[in-house]
């Protein structure tokens, strides 16, 4: 077991190594990007990251494959018809618990 | 000045109501990691300072792993800098997003707020992003993610299992519903999309890629498909100001 000065200083050493990589790119990249390249890396990374992350952790992740998939599709389906952000969360994750009790 | 304060206000306003399914996300995951830190010899309070002030899922769960067989601190900041090393790439998206006229400070107080979900939501909104809608978002998920680990860490599992694993999803769906209209209106997105979910299975369950960790995969996956995105179809100079 761990003793408690060691896990204050163990948190401190995350908080400050987590904040600055945060924080570096903000206050480094202060003025617009135009090297075409860069900036359409920059358009990318967002829907590249979010994919990578949501596939498969959202279906590996559910209770069980069913219900990930199902949870997917849901999803899908109500982001592309155009409800709310907030709504397909919400609906998506009711989906999931409702095959769970099944 | 006071047009200035309510348009503030009002992007406050719409950040909070952003962060509810966020929160709850968060509040369910991080019930999972304060039963963790807590089997892990970490007290409820400890946990919840960690929690805190970290605000990252997956950098946290290999933290405790490195706490628990009593690491050495570099072992511990390494770990960090390797899985949270996306929140550079993320933030580096949002430094893009930001009005020449937003006050420098607020880049201070914007890093504490970038995580996964926070970058998706914040980096997605049409034109500049108000600092305000990203604050708004960080004042309703951090609750979420301290006080789940806390509850987690105090009082183990109240929560029915398919209550957890039901709201831990609703961050995916929130994912969802950010890439899909997008890729569906632009035929570069929904590759750049698909790619990184082929490419990020591939990760997952290929026979030696397996063995890398999530963070790294979601870094390496992102770093390959916007690389060759961005390579393939460079951005001409265009309007932000929508």
């Amino acid at each position: 077991m761990p003793n408690a000065s060691s896990i204050w200083l163990s948190i401190a050493v995350m908080a400050s190594v987590t904040y600055a990589i945060r924080l570096l790119p903000l206050i480094l990249l202060r003025r617009e990007i135009r090297h075409p390249v860069i900036r359409a890396f920059l358009h990318y990374v967002p829907y590249a990251t979010l994919s990578a992350m949501t596939i498969p952790a959202a279906i590996t992740g559910a209770p069980s494959l069913l219900a990930g998939f199902v949870g997917i599709i849901v999803a899908i389906l109500l982001a592309l018809r155009g409800v709310s952000m907030v709504l397909v969360a919400a609906i998506a994750s009711f989906a999931i618990w409702l095959i769970t009790l099944l | 000045m006071n047009r200035q304060f309510l348009r503030n206000l009002s992007a406050f306003m719409r950040g909070m109501y952003a962060g509810i399914p966020i929160g709850l996300g968060y509040f369910a995951v991080s019930f999972a990691f304060g039963i963790q830190a807590r089997a892990a010899g970490i007290s409820a309070f400890q946990a919840f300072c960690l929690s805190g002030s970290n605000l990252t899922s997956a950098g946290q769960f290999a933290g405790l792993a490195v706490i628990e067989s009593a690491g050495a601190l570099a072992t511990l900041a390494l770990t960090q800098l390797v899985i949270n090393l996306r929140y550079c790439l993320m933030s580096c998206a949002l430094s893009q997003k930001l009005s020449p006229e937003t006050p420098f400070f607020h880049r201070f107080l914007m890093a504490c707020g970038v995580t996964d979900e926070i970058f998706g939501v914040s980096v997605s909104v049409n034109g500049w992003l108000s600092p305000y809608y990203h604050y708004g978002q960080t004042v309703v998920a951090w609750p979420g993610w301290a006080f789940g680990t806390l509850c987690g860490a105090l009082a183990g599992n109240i929560l029915p299992d398919s209550v957890t694993a039901a709201l831990s999803i609703a961050l995916y769906g929130m994912f969802v519903a950010i890439v899909v209209p997008a890729a569906s209106r632009d035929r570069k997105i929904f590759a750049v999309s698909i790619s990184a979910a082929l490419l990020s299975l591939f990760f997952t369950y290929c026979p030696i890629l397996e063995k890398i960790s999530s963070g790294t995969r979601i870094i390496l996956v992102t770093l390959i498909v916007a690389g060759i995105a961005a390579w393939l179809f460079p951005m001409k100079e265009e309007t932000k100001n929508a």
